[in-house]
């Protein structure tokens, strides 16, 4: 005898959702005291505008672009799967695995030509953070990528819910770049 | 079609059709990660209980070697506070409290079949398994366990020849990673189920207050432990890649894992804390067969408390050097946050009053905590004021403080939950007289431990020594520290009838009815123990709020919240 189980969750809550909503709000405290540290050691020293001038300004905004593109197609993804627009909803979806990627790489090569230039994580307090903030963003681009290719790799989309919760995450990424860069390449 | 993965259970995943090892380890049952939770925190009491032993032993006699254990010097006892306290806090009150409680009673309670989020809620206590491996592990590499304190302050914590630990440090923020991701997932899940699951009828205000206080202290930890993890990272990045993070000659600053170590850490004796008043709250009204005293201000007190602890965090570095104008505003947050903890007591004290009050032993556990947690809650006002404070700090009266505070949590408001639902998670009665004399020993034993190092502290004991006899002017005082081990001693032998007990109830105990309290709240109404899905074809209805006791409208003293007025029995 199976007893029927349907978790009876409320009508009108959907607990994928609240969930994700409440794991990034978790995120939102952890890159936020990444952040609010940051600004307060800003804030109090002197002689750090001149490390921060070694970043690269095109390289940071062409990022920028790439990552807020890779959320536009996200969007696009989710109307398309609202639509039932199979073929749609995957090349979107490919689209924004592969800016996601793209982002990557060039933060790759970004870091590279910075080491090469002899600024590592140990150069000096503005590096730690540089190295830890972007990195530790550049992790989370790193999940929501494979979390957006296993949703790809899953074949049919019955479910759009699902992309919903995926593209939750991926604008959150997207926003605390939006934060990032000002903070690190332009202030 | 589905809704989503999480809302539907598996239809097929009957309990009598699970072997072994899907029923007892690798269950999605929250009633079995509940007891897992609790077998791990009861394992890790053990050990953090030893290892006081071993603390009390060497600050009592410390020129005498420590039976079974052997000398113990200066390094051992740094490692000794460290992982006491981080085992106790993390390992025993966290799991405990938070994980068994919370993953027993809230779909019970709220009429939920399950957890929202069932494979998940495996994860979580797998991951804890984990971080508990990884914690064991680190005392059996060389160097040792992490010695740099609970609070791992760098530079101590950020340098290895400073303690003369190193993988032993690496491994303490491995494990603390580990239960961070384990407690992010259960607390997601706490809160998806308490929001999304529950029964018809079941509104926010016919919770039982335990279900209001694990939310509060769920939401305190999400919130509370970024700021951590993102210090942490940054402390095994200074260990490990050499960044500046915390070091000053690099432009970093100390004080700055101060700040990240205890916006989360004051937010995180909530997390503690308000599950066991929780478990108090739900316990005394059925014993005083009374509704509880205003249970919308316990709830919006609550809410204040939960809010309040994110800005008294820097009552914990009065002395550290910040700038001594902040000691005054944080002096304030912190008097106020007394305010609604005392709307709290003086509620649970009303809930009392004129009630036909019984004497069982999960009562008297719930009382205990109320008369211990008050002695630690009054002391707690001491320290949060900066003047006096700053005579204090760091000296044993703050060590009193905090086991009033936690060791009544844990241990009064754990053990008045674990003797209330223990018919209802195991199926079986325990002993009454032997819970008696559990708690009556525990008791006298706690305050004959703890309340002389109230003494010794103000005569100017620190914290963190490993040999009082080297500082002339507490030699004349060594003798209260002989009394705290000797009852310290005590009071680990009177865990024994406790042991006795379980084991006994557990082989030949008389079987648990269905409601062997008469208590109101929902897990009542499912067998004991519930099966996997906890009711049969169909879930309870909810009618009225988790309370009414004594109510005239019924014959009996209490009336489920199950029951409708239709079907009084009057």
């Amino acid at each position: 005898m199976a007893i029927r189980t349907e978790a009876q969750a409320i009508p009108g809550i959907l607990p994928g959702k609240v969930g994700v909503w409440w794991f990034l709000a978790s995120e939102i405290m952890l890159f936020g005291g990444l952040i609010a540290t940051f600004i307060v050691f800003r804030l109090g020293s002197t002689g750090w505008h001149g490390d921060a001038a070694h970043l690269s300004v095109p390289i940071g905004a062409t990022n920028t672009l790439v990552l807020l593109t890779s959320s536009l197609t996200m969007v696009q993804a989710f109307a398309k799967a609202e639509d039932v627009n199979e073929r749609g909803l995957r090349n979107n979806l490919a689209l924004t695995i592969l800016m996601g990627l793209a982002f990557l790489g060039i933060k790759a090569i970004e870091y590279s030509s910075e080491v090469w230039a002899g600024y590592t994580p140990a150069s000096g307090i503005f590096w730690s953070f540089y190295y830890t903030m972007t990195g530790l963003h550049a992790l989370h681009v790193l999940a929501g990528a494979i979390v957006n290719s296993i949703l790809l790799g899953a074949g049919r989309l019955r479910n759009p819910l699902r992309l919903e919760l995926a593209g939750l995450y991926w604008h959150f990424v997207d926003i605390v770049w939006i934060f990032l860069f000002p903070l690190l390449y332009l202030a | 079609m589905r809704e989503s993965g999480a809302a539907v259970l598996d239809v097929h995943a009957h309990h009598a059709e699970r072997g072994f090892w899907r029923t007892y380890v690798f269950s999605t049952d929250h009633k079995m990660i509940g007891k897992q939770y609790l077998s791990l925190g009861l394992f890790w009491a053990v050990v953090g209980g030893l290892l006081a032993h071993v603390m009390r032993w060497q600050l009592a006699w410390p020129e005498t070697a420590v039976p079974g254990w052997g000398e113990v010097g200066p390094e051992t006892y740094n490692v000794l506070v460290t992982m006491h306290g981080t085992i106790m806090v993390f390992f025993v009150a966290m799991p405990i409290l938070l994980g068994a409680f919370g993953n027993f009673l809230i779909p019970l309670m709220i009429g939920a079949r399950d957890m929202a989020f069932p494979r998940l809620n495996m994860l979580s206590v797998w991951v804890f398994a984990l971080a508990s491996l990884v914690l064991l592990v680190s005392f059996f590499i060389p160097g040792g366990a992490a010695s740099a304190g609970w609070t791992g302050y760098p530079p101590l914590s950020a340098k290895a020849e400073y303690t003369g630990v190193n993988w032993g440090m690496d491994l303490w923020i491995l494990a603390h990673a580990l239960e961070f991701a384990a407690f992010l997932m259960g607390g997601v899940n706490y809160l998806t189920t308490a929001i999304a699951l529950r029964v018809p009828g079941m509104t926010f205000f016919r919770l039982p207050l335990v279900i209001w206080q694990l939310l509060t202290a769920t939401t305190l930890f999400l919130l509370s432990v970024g700021p951590l993890i993102a210090g942490a990272v940054m402390l095994l990045l200074d260990r490990i890649i050499g960044t500046h993070f915390y070091a000053a000659e690099g432009g970093g600053d100390p004080l700055l894992w101060q700040h990240l170590f205890w916006f989360f850490g004051h937010p995180e004796v909530y997390v503690i804390l308000l599950p066991a008043v929780g478990l108090v709250l739900d316990v005394l009204p059925v014993f005083a067969r009374k509704p509880i005293f205003g249970y919308r201000w316990i709830i919006y007190s609550t809410i204040a408390a939960g809010g309040l602890s994110f800005i008294v965090w820097a009552h914990h570095m009065f002395v550290s050097g910040m700038d001594p104008r902040l000691a005054m505003p944080f002096s304030i947050t912190t008097i106020l946050i007394s305010v609604p903890f005392a709307f709290i007591m003086f509620a649970m004290i009303a809930t009392l009053w004129k009630g036909s009050i019984r004497f069982d032993t999960p009562m008297l556990w719930a009382l205990g905590f109320v008369a211990m947690f008050i002695v630690g809650g009054l002391t707690g006002i001491f320290n949060g004021s900066a003047p006096a404070d700053i005579y204090i700090s760091d000296t044993y009266f703050v060590v009193a403080h905090f086991h009033y505070t936690l060791f009544s949590s844990v241990v009064f408001g754990g053990f008045a939950g674990f003797y209330f639902w223990f018919p209802k998670m195991f199926g079986r009665l325990l002993s009454e007289p032997l819970g008696k004399i559990h708690f009556w020993l525990t008791l006298v034993f706690f305050n004959v431990t703890f309340f002389p190092l109230h003494n010794i502290g103000l005569a100017g004991m620190m914290r963190r020594i490993a040999n009082p006899l080297e500082y002339e002017f507490l030699v004349p005082h060594q003798w209260i520290n002989v009394v705290a081990t000797v009852g310290g001693m005590l009071l680990l032998a009177s865990q024994i009838p406790f042991v006795v007990n379980v084991v006994w109830s557990l082989l030949a105990g008389k079987t648990a009815p269905k409601n062997p309290w008469g208590a109101n709240t929902l897990e009542w109404t499912a067998p004991s123990p519930p099966p996997h899905l906890n009711w049969g074809e169909t879930l309870p209805v909810v009618y009225r709020g988790a309370y009414e006791y004594s109510s005239p409208e019924v014959a009996e003293d209490w009336l489920p919240q199950d029951r409708t007025l239709a079907a009084r029995s009057r």
